[in-house]
């Protein structure tokens, strides 16, 4: 392919250091068990070189994927597919902060393409640095209130970065009230009928605080705010466009993560991918920076979901249909949202008869909401206990963000000491 | 159906002032009457619906700036309703839903709002937000110590005859004194309760949910052992 040299050559000699010096503390970090060290390791580049996010990306066609819900999955599917085309750096972990982008553009400096998942409260500034060919919209529901701004200025403030970048194609969800408010702002918007699986925070208009009237598939306000016609929509098991219908065929389980495909398939084609070469790419995904994968342990089989807020688990409680035992594990870090009250907005109802058990950091906050749902249920708090109290057979554990990583650890440590 | 021994619990607008999980605090109520043989019925009210004003309890939650304008407007529009929660129901409203109640609010730009003005209180915003776990102790007999997270700009100035809900102990709340120089959190009336207090409130402090079921019902109520409730409060308490 006939494109600009990548970044390598052009990065001035302090960048290149700066970036020798966070490459050398991402070993460090890693060959100390200190965990992947990416995250450090960025850091470590843009403390000494700020514009470092800028130099790595130039010359590279960056996709940014940002939103609430399902960055890490639907960045996934678009590196998939993108990498049909050529090399791909990707911060395939999920550090969604400038240093996280930093360090998947260190790590892969000769690549022709970028596919970055951003924080939503970090897309302005990151944009701003690698002037994305394509920005994916996914949603914008609530999330860890308790450090984050209200969903409606961070809708503001992401329209306002996209409205500075008139070349960037951005491809939006046209079901979510609050990203169309967002993206309205863009001069090339693709939009998506990706569905909103819960629209809770998007009941009055974000541009005038007015009741939106639903009538299905649209919305509209009385201010003019309303849903586009979508360029991309599912029906059944095909994504459809004005003139192409492609297999939406993939391992991912459940509607999120179609929408999350069909996201990810407009991305790839903005970028220049072929649809066709796309769609089959997104048949290799089945496991996702851990999650979705099952891990033996004993005679249980636990299948690894993520759920971190109420749009979060509104898609997740569609993939938890069949009557597998449960275990659920909540902790409230920093990184989770110090305030557990979102707990209550989840229709734990839904679970059904199934056996429940309630764990992690704050599983008595669980517990409590679970008693209120008319759960049955247990508490233990320590999630390798509370395995323990569960049959043996398939298992669905679902975790908020450090619960999910702490738990993986945990497991991985485990097989280290019996293998 | 509701029959003439159903208590109604009137969820207002959480279409608009849902935004921190108040609504939580109307399932708790509901499941603490049920749990003791007494019919409850949650009535949700939204923007679109003409409020019933035969609610036994009515809630207010906490929400975004616009919405909070929006709900105070509705709800002056709603005259029958203002007077119900003025001379008969029992009302729990938190955080946005605790400033409306008030006499006014400022915005961030300087701008006066008029509130229902069935508390006399008033709020303006503060030089920063108050986020995070708060601890008082209530000045409502029996309930002990208050748990709940905080996250609001607002600072609520009491009037003269007006009690806060609790004496803060960790945390902002009001974020005013009370002239007796304890900070105080929430309000406090024969008929209102405001608080400041996500978690849901009545999540963290049962006891205060069964405050307010007592006021409504006019019913002693016997105790709930519920699983997992003094692991939650030692959790934060
Ligand atoms: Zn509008």
């Amino acid at each position: 392919m006939a494109t600009a040299p990548p970044g390598q050559l052009r990065l001035g000699w302090w960048t290149r250091a700066a970036v020798h010096a966070g490459l050398a503390t991402a070993g460090l970090s890693r060959r100390l068990g200190l965990g992947a060290g990416s995250i450090i390791g960025g850091r470590v580049t843009l403390a000494l070189d700020p514009h470092a996010l800028r130099h790595l990306a130039a010359g590279r066609r960056v996709v940014l994927v940002s939103g609430t819900n399902g960055k890490t999955t639907t960045s996934h599917l678009v590196a998939a597919a993108v990498r049909t085309a050529g090399r791909v750096a990707h911060n395939a972990g999920g550090s969604n902060m400038a240093d996280g982008a930093v360090a998947a553009l260190a790590e892969a400096r000769d690549t022709e393409y970028a596919v970055i998942e951003v924080d939503e409260l970090h897309l302005a500034a990151v944009a701003e640095a690698v002037d994305p060919a394509v920005v994916v919209l996914l949603n914008l529901t609530r999330d860890q209130l308790d450090r984050a701004t209200e969903v409606g200025a961070i809708a503001a403030a992401v329209g306002q970065a996209l409205a500075r970048h008139p070349s960037t194609v951005v491809v939006a969800n046209a079901d979510d009230p609050m990203v169309v408010s967002a993206a309205a702002l863009a001069s090339r918007p693709v939009w998506v009928a990706a569905g909103a699986s819960w629209l809770g925070d998007a009941s009055s208009c974000p541009r005038c605080g007015q009741t939106l009237t639903f009538t299905e598939p649209g919305w509209q306000c009385v201010c003019g705010l309303a849903r586009p016609t979508p360029d991309w929509w599912i029906e059944d098991s095909k994504v459809c466009t004005a003139d192409a219908v492609l297999p939406l065929d993939i391992r991912l389980p459940g509607q999120v993560n179609r929408s999350n495909a069909a996201m990810a398939l407009a991305a790839a084609c903005a970028v220049g991918i072929s649809a066709d070469q796309a769609a089959s790419a997104l048949r290799e995904v089945d496991v996702v920076a851990g999650r979705y994968a099952v891990v033996h342990r004993g005679g249980q089989d636990l299948r690894m979901l993520l759920a971190k807020n109420p749009a979060g688990w509104a898609g997740m409680l569609s993939m938890l249909s069949e009557p597998r035992p449960l275990l659920v594990i909540i902790n409230a870090r920093e990184a989770d949202g110090r305030d557990t009250s979102w707990l209550w907005d989840v229709a734990f109802e839904q679970f059904g008869s199934r056996q429940v058990v309630a764990s992690g950091e704050r599983a008595a906050d669980l517990g409590v909401r679970l008693s209120y749902a008319g759960l049955d249920h247990r508490t233990v708090a320590d999630p390798l206990a509370a395995l323990e109290t569960l049959p043996p057979g398939q298992i669905d554990v679902v975790a908020n963000y450090t619960a999910f990583h702490q738990f993986r650890r945990r497991l991985g440590r485990e097989r280290e000491v019996a293998g | 159906m509701s029959g003439e021994s159903t208590v109604e619990i009137g969820l207002l607008l959480p279409d608009v002032l849902g935004t921190y999980s108040d609504a939580g605090n109307a399932t708790i109520l509901a499941q603490r009457l049920r749990w003791r043989g007494i019919a409850a019925e949650i009535r949700t009210i939204t923007a679109r619906d003409v409020p019933p004003t035969g609610c036994a309890v009515y809630l207010l939650g906490g929400g975004e700036d616009t919405a909070q304008l929006f709900a105070a407007d509705w709800l002056r529009r709603h005259d029958q309703l203002r007077r119900t929660l003025e001379t008969c129901a029992v009302t729990l409203a938190v955080c946005a839903g605790l400033q409306i109640l008030g006499q006014s609010m400022t915005d961030s730009k300087g701008q006066h709002y008029p509130g229902l003005a069935l508390l006399d209180i008033t709020t303006a915003p503060g030089r920063q937000r108050a986020v995070g776990e708060v601890v008082a102790t209530c000045a409502v007999p029996g309930v002990g110590s208050l748990t709940g997270f905080e996250n609001h700009r607002g600072v609520t100035t009491l009037g003269p005859g007006t009690v806060p809900l609790g004496r803060v102990l960790t945390g902002t709340g009001n974020g005013t004194g009370t002239g007796t120089k304890y900070r105080g959190e929430g309000v406090l009336t024969d008929r209102i309760i405001g608080t400041y207090l996500h978690g849901p409130v009545l999540a963290r402090n049962p006891a205060l949910a069964d405050h307010i079921l007592h006021q409504a019902t006019g019913q002693t109520l016997s105790p709930l052992d519920l699983p997992d409730q003094a692991a939650l409060r030692n959790t934060y308490l």
